[in-house]
């Protein structure tokens, strides 16, 4: 009795070491960050970082404004939105809802494969074929630029995007599409009207997951989106997203001096902005959830 | 069999793949009346009334052999658009299955894919069906909330009221009050013969004491077979089958 009760707690324990050992690792993780990022903000006010318009590290005086990074981060995301959220959802509907068995076997694993490809194969990819194709088509100088890096980009959220989308359509109860189809609704009207809507919350936590993932990828932006830290004027210019920025220049800049601060700081700044993603997605998953027990 | 039925089944058999669900089912309904399918869970209820608005079409693998007519006309002929036959034969289910919409918009939701648009139509036909489902007076001052904060009888009676915005010819019920409490239950149960002056009603009931008291006629239907099928008191009183009455008497079952 004793005894398994001592063996009883000593793996509760043991598990309880374990499930921590994440929030430990991520907790220091974000204090190195701060403790990294913020002496930055004795050179430069945190006004003109985040709107500075320009990125020059290594002149004399340097520049740290990362307005252009953040433009370039943020623009490459959304026009990867604009190809990846139509692409994910619908092939999520037709996966969920109209394929028949024997497709549905070969589709569903042929996008989660999708997903493991490497992010560096992705981008080597936009390189040696996306680009030159780019360029050719459009007559352009350089196929390495925003259209490019969001092209990429939306290949690697629309596994995310399709899956999660697809578990949510999949969670909508079977009576609702029966009571849809039971009063003479064709089926395309009890996808459009019924299964979409009530899958809206978990469509649009796959959209911001999709997202999340976006703009925290790295690889793929470093090798197509061109390198420019300026603002893009059009999706056929070059632009630097933050995560390509940290990758390129983290190397090379000294070890604690305004630069290596200056890049840790933009680090805190992608980490705010995936943060924020992923709350919003747990918001609405919550919401969602509620809605669901209700509905019981 | 007479002719005048408005619906009505001739050596129906059902299947689930290789699985033999419904036997040579021969019944008719006729028009304006009540009709309970009873019978041990399992024996085919609900399977034999979802071929009656040909719901088993959107399960991979089933088939339907013999004939399933509409006022004389087969449902399953390769001409019929089986969203029309839908249209005529309504359903409510077991479980109340209100759309995640407003209560206005759910009853509408059935108009509106008919393309009916006129706000000032739409909105009497949507009452009238929540007076004809006997929910309008608990509802009327809430259409713009949604259906799934009502209690669940009132949720269902929505549902009622959203299959019969659409005017059907024909009303399949579902069990519809087996998630219902008694008070709940009686209001579905007054509902259902108020409502059996305009419409053809077959409903599925485990109850016993339910299809006595609600139905006109009275099926009963055993290990896929229909058993014996007729006037509810005489099914009541006086089966002619021996299997029947063990059943109604709570032998098995």
């Amino acid at each position: 009795m004793n005894a398994s009760t001592t063996k009883e707690t000593a793996i509760k324990t043991g598990f309880l070491v374990v499930a921590l050992a994440s929030i430990v690792i991520l907790a220091m993780i974000v204090v190195f960050l701060f403790r990294e990022g913020l002496p930055i903000f004795r050179k430069v006010s945190v006004r003109d970082f985040l709107l500075g318009r320009y990125w020059y590290p290594t002149a004399d005086p340097p520049d740290f404004g990362i307005f252009p990074l953040i433009v370039g981060s943020v623009v490459v995301t959304l026009l990867s939105c604009v190809i990846a959220v139509p692409l994910g959802v619908l092939s999520a509907v037709y996966v969920s809802e109209i394929a028949g068995s024997r497709m549905k076997e070969i589709l569903k694993p042929a996008i989660e494969l999708l997903a493991s490809l490497p992010s560096v194969v992705i981008g080597f990819f936009g390189m040696v074929v996306v680009a030159p194709t780019l360029q050719e088509w459009f007559d352009i100088p350089t196929g390495l630029n925003v259209l490019n890096a969001s092209i990429m980009l939306a290949l690697m959220a629309i596994p995310t995007i399709s899956s999660i989308s697809e578990d949510a359509l999949h969670g909508v109860r079977r009576e609702l599409r029966e009571a849809s189809l039971a009063l003479g609704a064709t089926r395309w009207e009890t996808i459009s009207r019924v299964m979409i809507p009530a899958a809206l919350s978990g469509l649009s936590t796959a959209v911001i997951l999709g997202m999340s993932r976006a703009i925290g990828e790295t690889m793929v932006v470093l090798m197509v989106a061109g390198g420019a830290a300026a603002i893009p004027e059009s999706i056929f210019d070059a632009c630097r997203p933050m995560p390509a920025s940290i990758a390129a220049e983290m190397a090379e800049a000294p070890f604690r001096g305004d630069h290596y601060h200056a890049l840790f700081a933009t680090g805190v700044v992608l980490f705010m902005m995936t943060l924020a993603f992923n709350l919003v997605a747990d918001m609405i998953a919550a919401k969602y959830k509620q809605v669901g027990t209700a509905t019981l | 069999m007479s002719t005048s039925a408005k619906m009505e089944t001739r050596n129906m058999s059902f299947y689930y793949g290789e699985s033999k669900a419904l036997e040579n089912i021969s019944i008719a309904f006729q028009a304006c009346r009540v009709t309970s399918l009873i019978g041990p869970s399992g024996c085919g209820k609900s399977t034999f009334l979802r071929t009656l608005n040909r719901m088993n079409d959107i399960i991979a693998g089933t088939r339907v052999e013999g004939e399933v007519l509409l006022d004389g006309r087969s449902i399953y002929d390769a001409d019929v658009d089986v969203v029309d036959i839908r249209r005529r034969v309504g359903m409510v289910f077991q479980k109340p299955n209100p759309f995640p919409k407003t209560i206005f918009n759910d009853v509408a939701y059935g108009l509106r894919i008919r393309g009916l648009r006129n706000r000032t139509e739409l909105y009497d036909r949507v009452e009238a069906s929540l007076k004809a489902a006997a929910i309008w007076d608990e509802v009327k001052d809430r259409l713009n909330e949604s259906a799934l904060g009502l209690s669940g009888g009132q949720q269902q009676r929505v549902c009622i009221a959203r299959a019969l915005a659409v005017e059907p010819e024909v009303l399949l019920m579902d069990e519809p009050a087996s998630a219902l409490d008694p008070i709940a239950t009686q209001k579905i149960e007054e509902l259902i013969r108020a409502l059996r002056d305009r419409y053809t009603i077959i409903i599925v009931t485990h109850n016993m004491q339910q299809a006595a008291r609600i139905s006109d006629e009275t099926a009963f239907l055993y290990m896929g077979k229909l058993v014996e099928v007729g006037k509810t008191d005489m099914i009541f009183t006086k089966p002619s089958c021996r299997r029947t009455e063990d059943y109604i008497t709570g032998r098995f079952g």
